[in-house]
């Protein structure tokens, strides 16, 4: 069995043994179970890293096998420098989210960790697979225990936040389903990605192609306007479900644009790229006001989610190394600090079942140690630099600026809404006198959540202070996509 | 004068037809009132026709008996294995059901299920118009009897009604059809219609008219939009062991007659049915799924469920031809066959949890009925939600493939027209997964409003364990299913 089979069946297989023998008084054993089973999942991709080779953009560790015969589909895995940071990136989040969830999850336990475990397996298999149906069915495969956490663990509306979540996303997929058929047809009855990429489509076909992709992808990433199930979904969720669902199930659209809208139809991309980039900006400023007069943290967390993938596909659609890099960048930073954020709404949630910002005031007093992680995920949300959020979000600024400066210039001041809504958060939640009786009860965080934050504040400044391990990792691939997408495949 | 290769032909037939005789006979003596011996005698007889059956099929031989009467090639021998499969696991999961209902008192339900599985056997190796009429008539004639069976029950005894007028009804439509073709053609045996048909020296006016009343009395038999009045009624009004009876297997043979009668007999005549076809499946899917959404009685819901799905089954079968091109014709026949054995597959599995869950004088028909399942029995809502998912097309269950497999043959054709109703049918299956999901959530999200632990017996766990295991495992390893339908066709109407 290869490393990427590993990466994406040890935690399914745990899932699955969770779920088959697990019983709710066992409650115990069941979360050390999975804690076990999600450090060997991160501990098996940690050779990825190891063993990955620079300066080459083909892929590695590739396995082909064949599946489906009848259509000549097969079990394709391999990554490259898009997508190995995402292997990792989700298995440790995985970790991250066992661990918090440890005492806030009382009821059927197994099952919710079982369904992060086979969650955590299906996210990686997306990133991994080099084939296009593979892809399909990791895609959609996701959508099952993320509609089950939502469901069954979720807030009061949660049962029509899990139906938002679960149809929206079927909507654009199905549509993607039809333009993969077409695909496989077309290219003589292929569903090997790297063969469509060297297929030669009409303009036609590839602009409607590339809106078939764009149908998944946009609601997935998710772009203005079909980002409203966005909000409803992660104040209904419960803590863990929130931050899987930022940290990486974001990031399976931002990839798709990678992986198949701008390589399968780049002329399509490229005419289209003003819509892309308008939604982007559109996203990053109005979306980033509407946060801010957001009266619920997680709401307000949710709508900055938007703004901060539109920074990631504006850096893809500008078509330039720093850009599309810088997008990249800003999606495995936003994977950790989005992750932290929700991670930190939980901590209080626990204590104070509330999510209202108005409910808190002058927590600082109370709960000193949390504060100070909850300042620095707060000034990388904004992007300050030394912290994660600054890396990506300054490359895209100055991929941007080269593209055109006016779009350079648009994008850099929605920086600042971004530091208006993160800091006047932090100072109504945070700062100022003890408000309440409820705050003043506050117990500061056990060790159980200081080993929590203080693994994702490691990850967000280390990211901060030395992202060349990223973009080394990256440079080759996009720099060969970046070519590959400047070719017209019209003749 | 019987020849000896006749007789090899319907072995199998044969078989059935004396066990079902000799359980009619044994069972006057049984006097269990759970008529074990009875039961085990016809999962036997199951047991062993379906290894005739795949022994037949592995042999990948096409005989013909009786001059021509009958046929028995790869796809009816698949066919009929896999239908005799399923009525072996309808009997084990209904049987506890049945039972508690005293639908026991005489061993009917074994006799007449067995009849029931000889009349698709004859129905899915007729290879003449009057043979599978036959087949058809002693199919319909024991679901009759079997919906029947309740009579003091005032609800099946009005389903059984209705199917019996409005099956009697369509049997009608379809002898009508068989002989205007059998007018125009000059000939009973599909084989040599096809010959007259194609030939071209038949008025092509008389073959649509008899052709129109054919597809009318497929249509009925298939329960697909505008014909499908009678199944929700039938669905819901019939003894749940039964409805499975009428539901599962049944469709294999349907789905058998609609390719001897549509493709093996009046392929030529494919541009006028296709289009026949994609009208019923236009209709199916939308009335299916949109009427579906409003049922709050669970099996009424997959009686809309079905016709929904049959649609899909339909598609399948009107991409075969593509501008008079027969080149995907395979392609496009096995993806149904595909999609028909993997749906009996997964019905099979969702009316066995429903057997289960229902109780002396508890139906456990209405959706709510399932409200907490998870709490009070986690494996069987496992199985329900996997067949839920499995129906409405998410992977990684079977049913993602099957509905795959006949969206590329439609997609492959690169027709305008074909592609359009491909987004349509994926945009009717969105709405469906609205209604499956929506039993996942009664399932899940709901508390439960009982707290009965839900028990059965080891024969009903297992089958049940296998079936459910089966639709999710079938999904991670679809190809050996696929190559074999695939293979099944080729032979078929290759020779």
């Amino acid at each position: 069995m290869g490393l990427l089979s590993l990466s994406i069946w040890t935690p399914i297989f745990f899932g699955v043994v969770l779920l088959a023998f697990g019983r709710d008084d066992q409650a115990k054993t069941v979360r050390w179970i999975a804690l076990i089973g999600a450090v060997i999942s991160l501990l098996v991709t940690l050779p990825l890293y190891d063993g990955f080779k620079l300066g080459t953009s083909v892929m590695q560790f590739v396995e082909k096998a064949p599946w489906i015969s009848a259509f000549n589909v097969n079990y394709h895995l391999g990554v490259d420098g898009i997508s190995l940071w995402f292997v990792l990136l989700t298995a440790f989040i995985n970790v991250i989210v066992i661990i918090a969830s440890w005492e806030s999850i009382t009821t059927r336990v197994n099952q919710y960790m079982g369904a992060f475990m086979i969650l955590s397996g299906l996210m990686i298999g997306v990133f991994c697979a080099l084939d296009g149906l593979l892809f399909y069915v990791f895609f959609e495969a996701t959508l099952i225990p993320m509609y089950l956490i939502i469901g069954i663990w979720g807030g009061p509306n949660k049962i029509y936040a899990a139906f938002k979540f679960f149809l929206y996303t079927l909507l654009g997929s199905l549509l993607m389903l039809i333009a993969l058929i077409y695909l496989y047809s077309k290219s003589g009855g292929s569903f090997d990605i790297s063969v469509w990429h060297k297929l030669p489509l009409s303009g036609t076909v590839q602009t409607l192609i590339f809106f078939a992709f764009f149908s998944a992808f946009a609601v997935k990433v998710p772009m203005w306007p079909v980002h409203t199930w966005l909000p409803d979904v992660h104040v209904e969720a419960p803590t863990g479900g929130s931050a899987v669902l930022a940290a990486i199930m974001l990031k399976l659209g931002a990839y798709g644009f990678l992986r198949f809208s701008m390589p399968i139809a780049p002329d399509a991309a490229h005419e289209w790229a003003w819509l892309i980039i308008a939604l982007s900006v559109i996203a990053v400023i109005y979306v980033g006001l509407v946060a801010m007069v957001q009266q619920d943290m997680k709401k307000l967390v949710a709508y900055s989610s938007v703004a901060h993938m539109g920074f990631v596909t504006l850096g893809f659609f500008i078509f330039n190394d720093l850009g599309v890099s810088g997008g990249l960048v800003q999606m495995i930073a936003h994977g950790f600090v989005s992750g932290a954020m929700f991670l930190s709404i939980g901590v209080l949630y626990d204590r104070m079942h509330s999510r209202e910002i108005a409910s808190y005031g002058g927590v600082v007093n109370t709960m000193p140690k949390f504060t100070a992680f909850a300042l620095l995920f707060a000034m990388a949300n904004c992007g300050l630099p030394g912290t994660a959020g600054f890396v990506g979000e300054w490359m895209v600024i100055l991929g941007a600026v080269k593209a055109n400066f006016w779009l350079g210039f648009a994008a850099a001041t929605a920086l600042i809404f971004g530091a208006a809504y993160t800091l006047w958060m932090f100072k109504r939640v945070y700062l100022g006198p003890v408000t309440n009786d409820h705050v003043k009860e506050l117990q500061d965080i056990n060790a159980r959540e200081f080993l929590v934050m203080s693994l994702l504040a490691i990850a967000v400044l280390w990211m901060g202070v030395y992202p060349k391990p990223f973009t080394d990792v990256m440079d080759a691939s996009v720099v060969d996509l970046l070519k590959h997408v400047a070719t017209s495949k019209l003749n | 004068m019987i020849d000896k290769l006749s007789l090899i032909a319907i072995y199998p037939e044969i078989v059935l037809l004396v066990m079902a005789c000799v359980i009619a006979l044994v069972d006057l003596y049984v006097t269990s009132p759970r008529r074990t011996a009875t039961y085990v005698l016809a999962l036997l007889t199951l047991g062993v026709v379906a290894i005739l059956q795949a022994l037949y099929a592995t042999g990948g031989q096409t005989m013909y008996g009786f001059s021509g009467m009958t046929v028995s090639d790869p796809m009816s021998n698949w066919l009929k294995c896999f239908a005799s499969i399923a009525m072996l696991v309808t009997l084990v999961y209904g049987r506890p059901y049945s039972a508690d209902r005293g639908m026991l008192r005489g061993g009917e339900v074994f006799t007449l299920g067995l009849f029931s599985l000889l009349g698709m056997f004859i129905m899915i190796s007729g290879s003449n118009f009057l043979v599978i009429y036959l087949g058809l008539e002693l199919l319909t004639l024991s679901s009759y009897a079997l919906v029947a069976l309740r009579r003091d029950n005032a609800t099946a005894s009005e389903a059984a009604m209705k199917y019996f007028v409005l099956g009697a009804l369509a049997s009608g439509f379809l002898l009508y059809g068989l002989s205007m073709m059998y007018g125009a053609t000059g000939s009973l045996d599909i084989a040599a219609v096809f010959k007259a048909i194609n030939s071209g020296n038949v008025k092509h006016q008389v073959l649509v008219f008899g052709l129109v009343f054919v597809v009318a009395g497929l249509a009925f038999k298939l329960g697909v939009v505008p014909f499908h009045m009678w199944v929700p009624d039938v669905y819901q009004g019939a003894p749940t062991s039964v409805t499975l009876m009428i539901g599962g297997a049944p469709k294999l043979a349907a789905f058998a007659i609609t390719i001897r009668l549509l493709v093996e007999g009046m392929l030529p005549l494919a541009i006028d049915w296709q289009q026949m076809l994609a009208v019923l499946a236009v209709g199916s899917l939308l009335v299916g799924n949109l009427a579906a959404i409003a049922q709050t009685n669970l099996k009424r819901m997959l009686a809309y469920s079905t016709i929904s799905q049959m649609g899909f089954v339909l598609i399948g079968l009107l991409s075969g031809v593509v501008n008079g091109n027969t080149l995907s014709a395979t392609t496009a026949y096995s993806s149904s066959m595909f999609y028909v054995v993997t749906y009996v597959l997964t019905t099979l599995a969702t009316f066995g949890v429903i057997l289960i869950l229902a109780r002396d004088g508890f139906e456990s028909d209405e959706i709510t009925d399932l409200a907490g399942l998870n709490q009070r029995s986690p494996a069987y809502a496992a199985i329900m939600a996997i067949c839920m998912f499995s129906l409405a097309g998410v992977p990684p269950m079977v049913g993602f493939y099957a509905k795959l497999s006949v969206l590329q043959s439609l997609v492959s054709s690169g027709q305008t027209p074909q592609i359009a109703l491909a987004v349509f049918a994926v945009m009717m299956s969105l709405i469906g997964a609205f209604y499956y999901l929506r039993v996942v959530k009664v399932m899940y999200f709901d508390e439960p409003i009982t707290a009965t632990t839900v028990s059965a017996g080891a024969d009903v766990r297992t089958v049940l364990a296998i079936n459910g295991a089966l639709v999710l495992l079938l999904g991670l390893f679809p190809s050996g299913l696929m190559a074999l339908c695939a293979d099944a066709i080729a032979k078929t109407l290759g020779s």
